[in-house]
């Protein structure tokens, strides 16, 4: 049972990257960084390493001259945080 | 890991949807406030009926005067204002003791769906006053009014949809009481606004 739990999702930030992104389309980098509520070389580290494993999609683009970086979850990663979700219920025993 | 770690990434990830989806900072104190504005305003409405010797439960409808017409509209308008304003305040001041923006894409998305209803509700009340259905109107802003809180409920706290629901049977039934309307605006707007501000507020302290 321990194994459907995803390695991938045991930092606390990147649960909470996820957990944005189930429910919204796509969110740009500051507002994902307040959410949060931590710092940009943090978020970057953990949204790199989700779009590693091709959990979330990152758009870059440019607003006038200002560089805009969003994210969205893939269908991977959608299918993969839910059964983490339903790992951890049946954990604690739901 | 033990089993208290999982139940808080379980409601760290609740929290996390709850907060970037919906608008979790309405105040329930705004609703007391915005619903006491509205009940001075009735108030006072019933006062300049009298001066104008109108005694509003004998129950006799006039065709009332052009001036008054307009000074009811003007009455109206301010207390609008006023109750907007009561209501933004206390949901920013929460806002703020929460840490979270007060104009961020939950309060868009939350004012986009919420104004569809009752932008809508607003012209055809514009509509009832060009057509001179001054009876109508009560009842026409209460029924859009309900609507537009039912329609804001995926995006804020979904108890705002019993608001909503009183509202509609609210409106419905004075539909069937024309001429009640300084009535059931001042139970609707006010009381309603009074009654689930104060539940909200003991609710989500």
């Amino acid at each position: 049972m321990i194994s459907q739990l995803n390695k991938e999702f045991e930092s606390r930030v990147r649960l909470g990257i996820m957990s944005v992104l189930m429910v919204n389309d796509w969110v740009d980098f500051t507002e994902m960084k307040n959410l949060l509520e931590i710092t940009d070389g943090n978020l970057a580290s953990h949204s790199s390493a989700l779009e590693k494993s091709n959990f979330i999609e990152v758009k870059k683009e440019f607003v006038g001259k200002k560089p805009k970086t969003s994210y969205r979850v893939t269908q991977i990663g959608r299918k993969a945080f839910e059964e983490h979700l339903s790992a951890l219920e049946k954990l604690i025993g739901k | 890991m033990e089993s208290k770690n999982y139940h808080e990434d379980l409601s760290h990830i609740r929290q996390m949807m709850e907060k970037s989806s919906r608008f979790i900072s309405l105040s329930g104190l705004s609703g007391v406030f915005a619903g006491l504005v509205a009940l001075v305003g009735a108030i006072y409405v019933y006062y300049v009926f009298q001066r104008e010797g109108i005694n509003y439960f004998d129950g006799n409808r006039n065709v009332f005067n052009q001036d008054l017409v307009k000074e009811l509209i003007l009455i109206g308008t301010v207390i609008l204002i006023l109750a907007i304003l009561s209501g933004y305040f206390f949901t920013a001041k929460k806002s703020k003791e929460k840490n979270l923006k007060v104009w961020d894409k939950t309060t868009k998305r939350l004012l986009f769906n919420f104004s569809i209803p009752l932008v809508t509700g607003g012209l055809f009340c514009l509509g009832l006053l060009y057509h001179q259905l001054f009876v109508m109107v009560a009842p026409s802003t209460l029924i859009f009014y309900g609507l537009a809180l039912v329609n804001a409920e995926k995006y804020t706290l979904t108890d705002v949809k019993y608001l909503g629901y009183c509202e509609i049977v609210l409106g419905l039934l004075s539909f069937f009481f024309l001429g009640w309307g300084l009535i059931f605006w001042a139970v609707g707007f006010g009381v309603l606004h009074v009654v689930y501000g104060l539940v909200m507020h003991r609710k989500y302290k």
